[in-house]
Parts: structure tokens; sequence; C-alpha cells
């Protein structure tokens, strides 16, 4: 057996739950839309992509990394509820297939429109000052800018737990998720409860976008194998599950994470594999309902 | 005015002679554009479409991971001629055949485990497989840098054997290959196979309740649409004399895609109108900008939106999509 000292392996379990946290956010906003919508986001990796782009904009023109992080976000979703106004509102009622084909195209232009902008050469952001260096845990270093993202992730996840759980809104929103037709049924708009939740939905991807782009970079193309591997998350999780999004969203983390240290090669396939095994176990996913949209 | 009517019958005879009809406009296709290496293009992608809209059109059922079978009978020929040196044309095509249609029937299998908007999600995501499994084995597939090194060989047919080093010559062996599929399209359409495809896809419970095997059918369907799209492939792979590795990669699935709604899904020409616009479109806009996709992407979406039945559909009358919920 191969020496392994034990610090580096901690610190990959915390890097595998760093990348877990990515794709929680942005499962989670996929899930939301999906499970209340029926609509499948194949724009969210450029929603995501923005939010990075958004995030280096407002950080050059602020100097503030904060301001940033607060308002990349905010921008996605404001972008969100435009394409839900204006473009899916169009398809309800058409094939769930409309909608995911609709936001492919517009995954093109988004893509595109971005390298037009700013460029077809990736972007820099830098981490704030204040996490720029690594932290002594006693146990490991680590990347204090790392440790943060999952604090903020944490930090959101709560609070979406929260409204979902203890507000009106959110309530409404799990019903009409359950049972859309008995929710209109009891005289409510649902028609901006799916406005609403598809801004929270893309804004999420925004600020996943944002917390991603001082490790990973930032280039128009950052989002289209993001997208896919959340689509992958969702599966693996159970399609509408928020509580699937997370767990299979930590999980994948894991999974990259730690094949990117014993065999990095098959770390983009470990994916898959692991998806491929979940489907043949339990085809509805882990947390999954069978019967959602089939 | 006085044109729609002409317009109609001469559609409307395409439509009832499919078969014949490819083979005569498509004679004289390569003369019709502005330079001849755009028709083979046009002929292989109409093809891929073809394959993909067997699929999605017919059966119901969207694919975004057609890359996966065009990359498999693309690198099938590839490997088999330039790795293994079968040193026969023939053979090269049977194993890009042989490899797309096992690709097709293993994850068809795996896909067809769920449906609807699940069925897309996993059909992408086991193409995104196959990529990164092809990136990973440079020493068959060249990895990033594609595989290279397909040598040109002489089609061979009984004692006579024929050079396709002519960008014409190279076209009508694609003519004769893609026309032998287009009538064994409309053969399998028009089988009682072909009409329990459409049946599924009008209504799945009806036609489980008529005794029909639905997955069994639809697994079938899919091996059929992967080997459409391997055929395509592996042509490719002899046209360019090169796999690059994104014929594997997901811009792949999503051309097809593009191109089948542009001409108009679940029809039978829709694909070929598709492709040709698609290409032709890419090859003029590039001329003035870097970034055409955007405007394709941009014409695709305002398809989706307003014109789902597509070019050709509008032309025959769009049977299938309608105007459902306007």
């Amino acid at each position: 057996m191969l020496e392994i000292p034990l610090s580096a392996l901690t610190a990959q379990v915390f890097t595998g739950l760093v990348i877990g946290m990515v794709f929680v956010l942005l499962a989670i906003g996929l899930s939301l839309i999906f499970g209340l919508m029926t609509v499948v986001n194949f724009a969210h990796g450029s929603l995501y992509m923005l939010g990075a782009y958004f995030g280096v904009f407002l950080i050059g023109l602020t100097g503030n990394f904060w301001l940033g992080l607060v308002l990349a976000p905010l921008m996605v979703g404001a972008l969100g509820l435009l394409i839900e106004r204006v473009l899916i509102r169009r398809l309800y009622g058409r094939s769930p297939d409309d909608p995911l084909l609709l936001t492919f195209g517009l995954s093109l232009i988004l893509v595109e429109g971005v390298k037009l902008v700013w460029g077809k050469i990736g972007l820099t952001l830098d981490p704030p000052r204040a996490f720029a260096g690594a932290l002594n845990l006693g146990f490991m270093t680590f990347p204090a800018y790392r440790l943060f993202v999952i604090v903020v992730t944490a930090a959101v996840l709560v609070g979406l737990w929260l409204f979902l759980a203890r507000t009106n809104v959110g309530l409404i929103i799990r019903a009409g998720s359950r049972d859309p037709l008995m929710v209109r049924a009891l005289g409510i708009d649902l028609s901006r409860i799916w406005l609403l939740v598809f801004g929270i939905g893309t804004a999420l991807a925004g600020l996943a976008g944002i917390l991603a782009g001082p490790m990973r970079g930032v280039y128009a193309e950052m989002g289209v194998t993001m997208v896919i591997e959340s689509f992958v998350v969702v599966v693996v999780g159970g399609m509408g599950s928020l509580v699937g999004a997370v767990v299979a969203g930590i999980l994948m983390g894991q999974v990259v994470g730690l094949t990117t240290f014993f065999a990095p090669k098959l770390a983009e396939i470990m994916v898959f594999v692991v998806m491929a095994v979940v489907l043949l176990v339990r085809p509805s996913g882990l947390f999954g309902e069978t019967g959602l949209l089939e | 005015m006085s044109g729609r009517p002409a317009v109609r019958a001469l559609t409307g005879w395409v439509a009832a002679h499919p078969v014949l009809s490819f083979f005569v406009f498509f004679a004289i296709f390569p003369f019709l554009l502005p330079y001849k290496a755009l028709a083979t293009q046009v002929l292989i992608f109409g093809l891929f479409a073809l394959g993909f809209n067997l699929l999605y059109g017919y059966t119901g059922l969207l694919s975004f991971g057609h890359a996966a079978y065009y990359g498999l009978g693309a690198y099938g020929t590839g490997i088999a001629l330039a790795k293994l040196q079968v040193g026969s044309l023939w053979a090269g095509l049977g194993a890009g055949l042989l490899l797309a249609a096992a690709g097709g029937a293993v994850i068809g299998f795996f896909c067809l485990q769920r449906r609807g908007i699940y069925f897309a999600m996993l059909t992408l995501a086991f193409a995104q497989l196959l990529y990164f499994i092809a990136f990973h084995l440079p020493d068959w597939t060249g990895g990033d840098d594609g595989l290279r090194g397909i040598p040109q060989l002489k089609l061979g047919l009984g004692a006579s054997s024929l050079s396709l080093d002519s960008t014409l010559g190279f076209y009508y062996f694609s003519y004769a290959l893609v026309g032998l599929a287009v009538a064994g399209l409309k053969r399998i359409l028009d089988s009682p196979f072909g009409a329990v495809l459409q049946a599924i896809r009008e209504n799945r419970d009806r036609a489980v309740a008529c005794g029909y095997d639905v997955n069994r059918v639809r697994l079938l369907s899919f091996v059929f649409s992967a080997l459409f799209a391997g055929l395509a492939g592996s042509l490719d792979a002899l046209r360019l004399t090169v796999v690059p590795i994104e014929a594997l990669y997901w811009t792949t699935s999503g051309q097809v895609v593009m191109m089948t709604l542009l001409g108009g899904a679940g029809t039978f020409f829709g694909p070929f109108v598709g492709a040709a616009t698609f290409l032709v479109l890419e090859d003029r806009l590039s001329v003035f900008t870097e970034s055409w996709p955007l405007v394709i992407g941009a014409i695709f979406s305002a398809f989706v939106l307003f014109l789902p039945s597509g070019i050709w559909g509008t032309l025959t009358g769009g049977l299938l999509h309608g105007h459902q919920g306007r």
C-alpha cells in the first residue's frame, strides 16, 4: 500500500468539500427551477459564468470584493427574471423539451456575447485581501479563501432552508412543486412564484460563479462542463429534491476531490461512473420520487 | 401569391416520394453550391441529423448526446484504418458501424432507465463520459491532437476498384451510401415497427395497453439512430482523414439538435434542409464575424419560440408540433 500522509488526505477532503459547495449551489438552483416549473435550464452554466464576469467587472469598477460578491448574483438573478418573463414564459404548456432547447440556444448567445464584450482570453479574479493567505487549523493548513467559500455556501443554504420552511412564500413554492393545479385552485398566482423561483435559482448560479472565479479562473467556457456535471448531480440526488441536490453535490465533490488525489486521470470520468451506478441501483436518484414528469 | 400552390405541390410531391426525391435532388446538389466540399458536408451531417430525428422526431426522445455515436463511428473507422491497418474501406466502415451500434445499445440501455427530461440529461452525460475516455486514451484516439493518418484507400467493388481522391468522387460515394440509409430509414418508418414508434410518441400509455414492449421498441430505435449517426461519423472520418476529439464533444451533439430543429423535427427531409441551412449559414457568417455561433444561437432560439415545426415542417404543413400552447 501507498503511504499517504493523513494531513494531505484531510486537505483533499476539504478541497472536495469546496468543489462540492459549488456543485450544491448550481444543483439546488437547477433543482428548484425544475421542481416548480419542470424547466431544465441549460443556460445555468452560462449564468454561472456571467456571475464571475459581472464580479470581475464590479470589483474592477469599485475596488471592493464584497460589493461584487453581493451585486453580481443580484445582477444575474435580474437577468434570470428577464429570461423567464420574456422567453421561457412563452413555452409553458408546450413539451418540456422546448425550454431545454431554448435555454441551449440562449447559452450559445451568452457565451459568444461574453467573448464579444470581454474578449476570448480568460480573466483573473483575486480573492479579497483578508482571505488571501492560508490558515493553520492545527491539523492542516488550508487556503483561507476556500474555507470562506464553504462558510458562505453553508450560510446561504441555511438561509434558503429558512425561507422555504418558515415563510409563506416558501410554503407556496413547496406546495407548487407538489401540486400546481391545487395551488392555483386556492387562488394563488403561480406565475409570480415561477418568476421569483427562476430569479433565485439563477442568482444562486451567479453566486457560485463569483465564488468559483478566484479558484478556477474566469473564462467564457467555464460554465459548459459545470452545467453538465451539475445535471449529473441533480440526476444522482433525484430531480426536484433539494436535500438530494445538497447530498449529491457534496458526494460528487468528494468523488472529484479524492479521484484527483489518487488517480488524477480518472477525475472527470468517475463522476459519470458514480452516476451510472446510482442509476442502476436507484433509477430515481438518491432522494428522488418516481413518476415526476415521466 | 401565384407561386404558393406550385411550392405546395412540389413539397407535397417530395414528401410523397422521399427516396426518389433524395436521389434526384442530391445528384445535382454539388453544382448548386459555391463549392463542392460543402455538398459532401451537407450529405454527411444530413445523415447524422436523420439518425437523430429518428429518435427525437419519430420516437419522441430528445438526445443531447448524439456526438457519442457519431464519434464512435468516426473513431471506429479511424482506428481500424490508421491503427489496425485493416486495409479495406469496407472493413473500416463496418468497424465504425459496429462500434456505434454497440455504444448505442449500452448507453441506450442506461438512458432508457429514465424518461422525459431525464433522458436528455443522461444522454448528454454519457456522451461527455465517452469524450473524457477518448481524451485519456491517446494511444488509440490521438487524445487532444485527434486521430491522424487515416489512409485514403481505394474503394473495392468486386474485382475493380475506385479512387475517392477527388471531391466529386467522394461526394458520389457518400451519395450512394447516404441514399441507401435514406431508403433504409423509409423502410423502417413504413414497417409495423415504425408505426409502433410513432404510436409511442403520440400516446405511450395506449401503446402499452396494446401490448407493445415500449422499452424494447425504444431501445431498438435508439440503436438504429446510433447506426445512422455512426455511418455519418465514419464517412466524415474518411472525408477528413482525421478524427478531431471534438467529434465526441457536446458541441457536436448541440449541432445536430440545432440542424434537425431548424429543418423540422419529425419530417423526413427536415434533417437535410436543416443541415444545409446550418452549414451554409456557418460558411457565410464566418466570413463576416467570429461570433457566428451567436447568430446561429439566436436564429435557433427564435425557431424554438416561433417556428417549432422548422423550415421543412412549415413548408409541408407542420403536422407534428402545430402551434400548441400559443
